[in-house]
């Protein structure tokens, strides 16, 4: 990775950056795929984020579904972990609770492929200082 | 169209499931099972209006909901495409009827600006926090203000330290810039001690980059080229993701020499500490990380003069350096904006307990504490009644159903007897005994106190015998009395923080729960059932069949009586394990 050598350069860079984020190796149809995002923050490792996010990698492409499945830190659902937030192409983000492997499995196969919503949805109760422009 | 059901506790509770139940039959009568879809989600954090239906994708919220309404709702909403008004929430302050979620107020109880990444970035890549404005902060810093404008920005800001202390920041920044030296250093403290908290644990494993960040802009303005996290080593994960991070900014140039092409040079490194409560406190910490035994120092000298090896040093919390990249992009008075008059911007308390949705949570300071635990915390467990709330960890105190209504900010909480502490908040219900929750505390302090002077070393085990006492029944009204003193005495006399707090648990209890003091000295009795020694199991030979579940069940042969004739219980042999209640199908034992 080459240095960033001055604020322009961070800049540009951020620009670059902005769309694709950790999907570079996945071309630029990121607006496409489907984006899984697993809560692995201390939390929810202890409950089986690790193990629900394997099943995702592993599941999602032996069923030819094109994702991308990233980790994130503590979405504030401890509660409710193992978390995860699915993103269909042009919708808003999803976010499910206690995902257990079945929990998992419908997901992949109710939610992903069909669009149908499953049990076990957790409302999103705060706002991020980009909602408040 | 989908039909959402809250499916947490609270709502199952009032009939969630029949509601899902009804509806779901009549989208089947109306053959509309393949248009709209009933889902069970989580618990929406509302509760207190509970039974909760949504509607997407017009995000209407009907509250109240009764099986009954089912039919209405499908009716009128799903058909027609008409809201149902009188089950619409109910703005209370406007008395309007407000359909669209997304304007209803609780949902915009929580605000993240500490956590604004956490849980929306990868922490592992540096690229998402670029492509978040990652070290945009640390730029403009660089590129377009002067120290002295970095903190007059911070001071302006108005933001207290999270640490526990709520020092104003910016005058932190402004007395370790002051201080000249060949070699300074700026200090993440990322010990926390206290028990139940993990705000700072989830944001260095959610969004390190964001304290790496705050802390170069620190260096800047006090030109250190040194920064130090001291990290417990107990934090595994947080400790893995900061040395990405690091090794990351480093490849990139936003850690090391001439960063940004400025000329400005800062790095940072890790120090672990073992996981002792006292060093969390700055002059221990800062002794520890010199390799020295972890006691505090009496102050001054503060770090701001003599600090790590005798050098200014400047030492913020982990979730007060998360908020400084937010505040130099988004400017001091937008930060300002948000919280009462002297706390300005947002707190993140760890939520636990008997509590429906326990978690991280970001609120703007002025909160209620009846905010937080009915709309976002989402009610008391299992329909339970609300006793008291416990802030500030071992330092804190515990707060009751009168400071519901009080705007949370540092200030009011010291005036209530409590304090902000790091951000645990622990709920209690009606099943926990304030004094036991109290002796809790003490043993932690007991068990951290690092011992270096008498008043905390000698005068916490004696304050926890006495609780010990009180617990068992064998104190008196005068010993409540001493209790206070001591606790006084410590207060006042103690070297550092940790024995200077350390009776707040005690004394807030005291104060708020009184009454259940006295029913352990006077009637010998623990109301909320949880001082073994105080407790008595008894049979009441009225609905008792004489069935002899208990006596066989009992491990200790305490149990006495005939087949079908009443049983008793012999006191002097029952070890109060509570195997017979369990067992009795009459609900003919019970405590007393
Ligand atoms: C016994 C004791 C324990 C403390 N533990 C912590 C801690 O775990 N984390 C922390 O940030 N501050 C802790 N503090 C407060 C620190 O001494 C210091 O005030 C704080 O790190 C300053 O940062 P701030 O101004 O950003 O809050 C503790 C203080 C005492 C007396
Ligand atoms: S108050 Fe307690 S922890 Fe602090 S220096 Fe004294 S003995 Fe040590
Ligand atoms: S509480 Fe336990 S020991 Fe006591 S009578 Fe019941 S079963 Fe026996």
């Amino acid at each position: 990775m080459a240095k960033i050598k001055s604020l322009a350069d961070l800049q540009k860079m951020k620009a670059d950056v902005q769309n694709k984020v950790d999907l570079r190796e996945k071309g630029d149809a990121v607006d496409k795929l489907v984006q899984v995002k697993v809560s692995m923050a201390t939390c929810g490792i202890a409950s089986g984020a690790k193990q629900i996010m394997e099943f995702f990698m592993d599941e999602l492409d032996k069923r030819n579904i094109g994702a991308v499945v990233t980790q994130t830190g503590c979405m504030g659902y401890c509660y409710a972990e193992p978390t995860i937030e699915v993103t269909l192409p042009g919708q808003e983000p999803v976010v499910y609770g206690y995902v257990d492997q079945s929990k998992a499995d419908d997901i992949i196969e109710k939610y992903i492929k069909n669009g149908e919503l499953v049990d076990g949805i957790i409302p999103q109760n705060y706002e991020t200082i980009d909602d408040k422009k | 169209m989908h039909l959402m059901i809250c499916g947490g506790t609270g709502c199952r509770a009032s009939e969630s499931n029949i509601i899902e139940e009804k509806l779901n039959k009549e989208l089947e009568e109306k053959d509309l099972q393949n248009d709209v879809q009933v889902v069970m989600t989580g618990c929406f954090g509302f509760c207190e209006k509970g039974p909760i239906v949504k509607v997407l994708p017009d995000n209407t919220f009907y509250t109240q909901v009764t099986p009954n309404d089912a039919k209405e709702i499908i009716e009128e909403h799903c058909i027609k495409g008409r809201k149902v008004q009188r089950l619409l929430y109910q703005d209370p302050e406007k008395k309007e009827h407000v359909a669209d979620s997304k304007n209803m107020g609780f949902y915009k109880k929580q605000m993240r600006i500490a956590l604004r990444n956490c849980g929306v970035i990868n922490p592992e890549n540096i690229e998402e926090y670029i492509a978040r404005d990652g070290y945009s902060a640390l730029g403009k810093c660089l590129t377009e203000l002067t120290p002295q404008q970095v903190i007059n920005l911070v001071k302006d800001s108005g933001l207290r330290g999270r640490g526990g202390g709520g020092f104003p920041t910016g005058l932190k920044w402004e007395f370790a810039a002051k201080n000249d030296a060949d070699q300074k250093y700026v200090i993440c403290n990322a010990d926390e001690g206290d028990p139940g908290a993990f705000m700072d644990r989830s944001i260095l494993e959610g969004d390190p980059h964001s304290v790496l960040e705050a802390m170069a802009i620190c260096g800047y303005t006090m030109k250190a080229t040194k920064g130090l996290i001291y990290i417990r080593a107990e934090y595994p994960l947080a400790i893995e993701r900061l040395k990405t991070a690091i090794r990351q900014a480093r490849e990139f140039g936003l850690l090391g020499t001439d960063i940004l092409g400025t000329g400005f040079e800062f790095d940072v490194e890790l120090r672990y500490g073992a996981g002792a409560f006292v060093c969390g406190e700055e002059t221990a910490l800062i002794h520890s990380m010199e390799g020295e035994r972890g006691e505090p120092t009496f102050k001054p000298p503060f770090p701001a003069v003599e600090g790590y090896n005798k050098k200014p040093s400047n030492v913020n919390n982990v979730e007060t350096f998360a908020n400084i990249p937010a505040i130099i992009l988004k400017g001091s008075e937008w930060f300002s904006a948000i919280g009462t008059e002297k706390s300005k911007g947002t707190k993140v308390f760890a939520l636990a307990g008997k509590i429906n949705n326990v978690g991280l949570i970001e609120v703007p300071m002025g909160i209620t504490l009846r905010e937080v635990i009915y709309e976002i915390g989402g009610g008391i467990k299992d329909g339970k009644k609300f006793k008291a709330i416990q802030t500030g960890g071992p330092s804190g105190g515990c707060l009751t159903e009168k400071h519901l209504d009080i705007p949370i900010d540092y200030d009011n909480l010291l005036a209530s007897g409590s304090m902000m502490g790091s951000g645990g908040m622990i709920v209690m219900d009606e099943d926990d005994c304030m004094v036991s929750v109290a002796q809790f505390y003490l043993e932690f302090t007991v068990e951290e106190s690092c011992g270096k002077c008498a008043p905390c070393r000698v005068g916490n085990k004696r304050l926890h015998e006495e609780l010990d006492k009180i617990c068992k029944g064998n104190a008196t009204k005068e010993d409540l009395d001493a209790l206070r003193n001591l606790a006084n005495v410590i207060k006042d006399t103690s070297l550092c923080g940790l024995g200077q707090t350390s009776p707040n648990p005690i004394l807030s209890t005291l104060d708020n729960f009184y009454d259940e003091y006295l029913s352990h000295v006077v009637d010998k009795k623990c109301p909320a059932g949880v001082c073994k020694d105080l407790m008595q199991y008894v049979i009441d030979p009225e609905p008792c069949v004489g069935c002899t579940a208990c006596a066989r069940v009992c491990p200790v042969g305490a149990i006495a009586g005939e087949r079908k004739e009443a049983h008793v219980i012999d006191t002097e042999i029952c070890i109060k394990c509570g195997a017979c209640i369990d067992k009795c199908k009459f609900n003919a034992i019970s405590i007393q």
